[in-house]
């Protein structure tokens, strides 16, 4: 009895088992029916997340070509290392064995990850740009799997600029996107976007589009295999108007003068920029691969300035070469003709006060042609006097010299030429007709451009037309070049032929007769051109800062144009504390020779060996005339 | 029944290949279903009854090889839980969950008493926590838990009063807390930290539980297909071969894969109970029951382990993880199951 009530004991206990276990075994099957059925897409979206990766694919800029089809930049490989935080267990390790590995400095990676720090977790971090081939050689033997899984190296397309710097500022550089940029959507975070010139400019065609690939990984992070890939497409190729040869020359030119500056040269007749220089330079090549930060820091505390881009960045006084504005103004204003004449006996009384003329003896009587050739200060004085400062400003907006140029490169500086609104609005004071009288030799406050003056030059060369600098002169979209069509002309303005006349013929008297720039003079080739001196300082003044270390020597300028009749050439050169305008004829001269022998077929004339110290000669355009009050300081 | 037990055995081969890539280690493992089976077939033709008579002689064989593991025994993982035997490991706390189970029917089911007073289940308890005790000295909390419901199963099915059952429950659930805060390590704390809360620590300790989730749940109605889990083939979940074989099953064969490993389990468990119900005896009835225990709670505990559903703890799936000591000790128990029904009309 007992045994069997035992019996039937076991017996209920072990079916409460049973069906313990049949409930247990149906909720289990409740449970990944949940996970496996009702919740499956999403898990299955985030194994998908696991193990694929999106990797970007960094395109090729386009290659920039000069007007002749010589390759100007183009693309290098380089090799980038990074972290993916997303592998990473200990970012102290992984940097510190990163920095020992390569030999970077760990609290300068530290850095860079640091900054990065809000981003997503699996887009790389880019520790080292342009890797060398003993770092990447050293993190390879490092095994990157198992001791630095969160390492990644990567080949990528970098720029390449010549490597003297050659129209560092006309190409500008690359960069990666800024926080700004980002923002303002006009390009991705971490992309490497054109920062200056060229570069900047024309980004968008240059920049290609960046391809993707999508990965599988294991655990550790290691690329296991390539599931789909979308190549990156390269960049719009870019033919400049630039002339490598010119370039060259004009660069070698400077180089010889032994001072800094800037020179910007055209073809007159459609405002194709040939010729782009602004010196001191930097290498776009640091900037190319992520520019580090003491290079950085030395472009920016660097007193020459080498960032600046001088031709559109830079205002200076222009001397006397404002001289041709103000000839022009009076005789399209009808107030003159070629032939009216002034007697200059060194100096001339206006409004009370006495304003010297360079020559101490004066010039005697001179017509408009003889005081464009002698840069004789008596004549435009007068000239200025008659005009008024306003028709003095009309005209040189006219001929491109007031406000931009509207070349198609960024960050252009107006060019300033004075007026009595302009002076009421700035200061609320109404403009002195003695004030004119500076203005008509180009002092005071007249503060242009390198970029604005070559504008001016090439108004009056090509007769009146107020073409529109550019850079850009075809496009290849795939479908081979494709001209970039000419840039409206700004203004037109139609000279009378006298007035052409008298310009050109002083123009040329300068180079070829008597005249101050006759270091540009080449036979048979008609240059005509004009010298102008900015003072930096007045002569007080800088016996004053003496001994203060400033650079204190004045500027000089040329503008010219060739050859006289229908004109292939047009610019100006700037020579900063070059002292003499008549010093960058010489650099006009070795870019204008240069010119003619490639057209001609001829080979390419050499500078000739340097020559002995030359006697100073007395430069006409110094004027040592003014006083503080008037002093131009024209650096910025 | 056998077939079921053949068929889990199968599946877990193929998971093994699956998950390691074929590098030898499913070979192993068939020199463990083997090795198992030939311990199957020693433990089924000797009469359970006379295996119960020498239980305390076995009980004692075991807790002496556990307390010499504890001294001499190879460290791995932070535990000393092997026997080096060359290339087969030991580990001994595999068989004291059979060695418990045959100690406990002989104790229990030797008793003239029809319900079990007090003082038995005193005694029994005591023979339960000495091989508890050690291996959770080794440590290896995971096994040593196992043994818990060994005891508990049988102490049930021999009429343990459901009050005693209320009043352990009552101080489980009150000393739960305390234990937590006291006996638990470090390591143990977090994993149950981990447990409630997985996604807060991704990358450190809830990685494996979040990760099982993800094996098992990519795996959809008809899985990814063999040797096709993105999760197990590319390593993210670790051990997959051992620990989390059955998450590499569902995302591999998904839903439909689960139900029949699920099915199979549930049916060898049935049919072992009712082994237990046509056992002539007590002594068989317990004696299946205590080893169908630890089968049981292991095959429950890890699966939803591997569903993510329970804290990441080194318990294999018996039958179907990479292991030659746990497939050994499994098929052996699993011996002692079949020897119990087929004496049942034997006398």
């Amino acid at each position: 009895m007992a045994v069997a009530e035992d019996r039937r004991r076991v017996g209920t206990r072990l079916v409460i088992l049973q069906v313990a276990a049949v409930i247990m075994f149906a909720a289990l099957g409740i449970c990944f029916w949940v996970l496996q059925i009702v919740q499956g897409t999403k898990y299955e979206e985030m194994a998908e997340n696991n193990h694929q990766r999106t990797l970007s694919l960094r395109a090729p800029r386009g290659v920039l070509f000069d007007r002749n089809g010589k390759v100007l930049v183009e693309n290098r490989n380089s090799f980038t290392v990074s972290i993916i935080r997303e592998h990473t267990k200990d970012m102290n390790r992984t940097i510190g064995l990163l920095a020992k590995v390569t030999g970077v400095d760990e609290k300068q990676v530290k850095q860079i990850v640091d900054r990065h720090r809000g981003e997503p977790s699996y887009r790389p971090i880019v520790v080292i740009e342009d890797a060398s081939l003993a770092q990447v050689a050293a993190l390879s033997a490092r095994r990157l799997d198992f001791e630095l899984p969160d390492v990644r190296v990567e080949e990528v397309p970098t720029r390449k600029y010549p490597t003297d710097a050659m129209a560092a500022h006309l190409f500008g550089y690359v960069g990666e996107a800024s926080d700004a940029q980002v923002e303002a959507g006009a390009a991705a975070q971490g992309s490497i976007i054109g920062q200056q010139g060229v570069e900047r400019a024309y980004n968008r065609l240059l920049m290609g589009e960046d391809g993707a690939k999508r990965v599988v990984v294991n655990s550790t992070g290691r690329e296991i295999s390539t599931i789909d890939e979308i190549a990156p497409t390269e960049g719009r190729r870019v033919q400049l108007t630039l002339d490598y040869d010119l370039q060259k020359a004009a660069e070698e030119g400077f180089r010889r003068a032994g001072f800094n500056g800037a020179a910007l040269i055209m073809d007159p007749r459609n405002g194709e920029v040939l010729t782009y220089v602004s010196l001191p330079s930097y290498d776009p090549n640091d900037f190319a691969s992520g520019i580090d930060r003491t290079t950085w820091a030395s472009l920016n505390t660097d007193k020459l300035k080498p960032l600046q881009n001088r031709v559109l960045q830079g205002r200076y006084s222009p001397g006397s070469t404002f001289k041709i504005v103000v000839a022009t103004a009076a005789l399209e204003e009808g107030l003159v003709t070629p032939d009216f004449k002034v007697n200059c006996p060194g100096g001339a009384n206006f409004f009370g006060r006495y304003y010297k003329c360079h020559l101490k003896g004066g010039h005697g009587v001179v017509d408009m042609r003889h005081a464009i050739e002698k840069s004789c200060n008596v004549y435009f004085y007068t000239l200025g006097n008659m005009l008024g400062v306003d028709r003095i400003y009309k005209w040189a907006e006219r001929l491109g010299l007031a406000g931009k140029t509207g070349i198609d490169l960024p960050n252009e500086q107006e060019s300033i030429v004075p007026n009595t609104a302009w002076k009421q609005k700035r200061t609320g004071e109404k403009w002195y007709p003695g004030e004119t009288i500076s203005v008509s030799i180009g002092q005071g406050q007249v503060s242009v451009t390198p970029a604005s003056l070559a504008e001016m030059i090439t108004t009056v060369a090509n007769g009146g037309t107020r073409v529109t600098p550019h850079v850009i002169k075809a496009i290849d979209e795939g479908q081979g070049w494709r001209p970039v069509p000419a840039r409206a002309v700004a203004d037109r303005v139609a000279f009378r032929p006298e007035t052409l006349a008298a310009l050109h013929d002083g123009l040329w008297m300068v180079v070829n007769a008597n005249g101050t720039g006759g270091r540009a003079r080449i036979m048979g080739r008609d240059v005509a051109g004009k010298t102008g001196t900015a003072q930096v300082i007045s002569n007080e003044g800088k016996a004053r800062a003496k001994g203060t270390g400033a650079d204190l020597r004045d500027h000089g300028w040329f503008v010219f144009f060739a050859p006289k009749d229908n004109p292939e050439l047009a610019g100006a050169i700037f020579a900063e504390h070059g002292e003499h305008g008549y010093l960058g004829a010489p650099i006009a001269k070795h870019v204008i020779e240069t010119y003619f022998a490639k057209k001609d077929g001829q080979p390419l004339p050499k500078l000739p060996p340097l020559p002995g110290e030359a006697p100073p000669e007395q430069d006409p355009d110094t004027p040592g005339l003014l006083d503080d009050a008037v002093a131009t300081v024209a650096v910025r | 029944m056998l077939g079921a037990i053949l068929a889990l055995c199968a599946i877990g081969l193929f998971q093994i290949y699956s998950a390691t890539g074929g590098d030898g280690r499913h070979v192993t493992q068939m020199y463990g279903i083997a090795v198992g089976l030939v311990a199957l077939v020693v433990c089924l033709t000797i009469d359970y009854r006379s295996l119960t008579d020498k239980s305390l002689f076995i009980y004692l064989a075991v807790v002496g090889l556990l307390i010499f593991v504890l001294f001499f025994g190879v460290v791995r993982g932070g535990s000393r839980r092997w026997i080096d035997l060359g290339p087969l490991n030991l580990q001994p706390s595999e068989f004291a969950k059979a060695t418990l189970a045959l100690v406990l029917a002989k104790f229990l089911g030797d008793s003239r008493r029809g319900a079990i007073m007090r003082g038995d289940l005193v005694i029994a308890g005591a023979i339960a926590a000495v091989p508890l005790l050690i291996i959770a000295r080794q440590p290896d909390l995971g096994t040593a838990v196992t043994l818990i419901p060994v005891l508990f199963a049988v102490a049930f099915v021999a009429g343990m009063p459901m009050r005693i059952f209320g009043i352990l429950a009552v101080v489980a659930l009150l000393g739960a807390p305390i234990a937590y805060k006291f006996a638990l390590q470090d390591y143990q704390r977090e994993r149950v930290q981990t447990f409630l809360d997985p996604e807060a620590d991704a990358r450190g300790a809830g990685y494996q539980q979040l990760q099982a989730r993800i094996t098992t749940g990519s795996g959809g109605l008809w899985g990814k297909g063999f040797q096709k889990g993105t999760q197990g083939q590319l390593r993210f979940l670790p051990v997959a071969h051992n620990d989390f074989i059955f998450s590499v099953l569902a995302e591999e064969h998904g839903f439909a894969g689960v139900m029949v490993a699920l099915g199979l389990y549930l049916f060898v468990i049935l049919r072992s109970l009712e082994s237990a119900r046509l056992a002539k005896d007590r002594l068989g009835a317990y004696l299946v029951v205590g080893v169908l225990a630890s089968f049981s709670f292991q095959v429950v505990y890890n699966i939803m382990m591997a569903a993510g559903l329970a804290p990441v703890k080194g318990l294999t799936l018996p039958l179907m993880s990479y292991g030659g000591s746990s497939m050994i000790a499994t098929l052996a128990g699993f011996g002692l199951i079949l020897n119990v029904r087929m004496r049942r009309f034997t006398n």
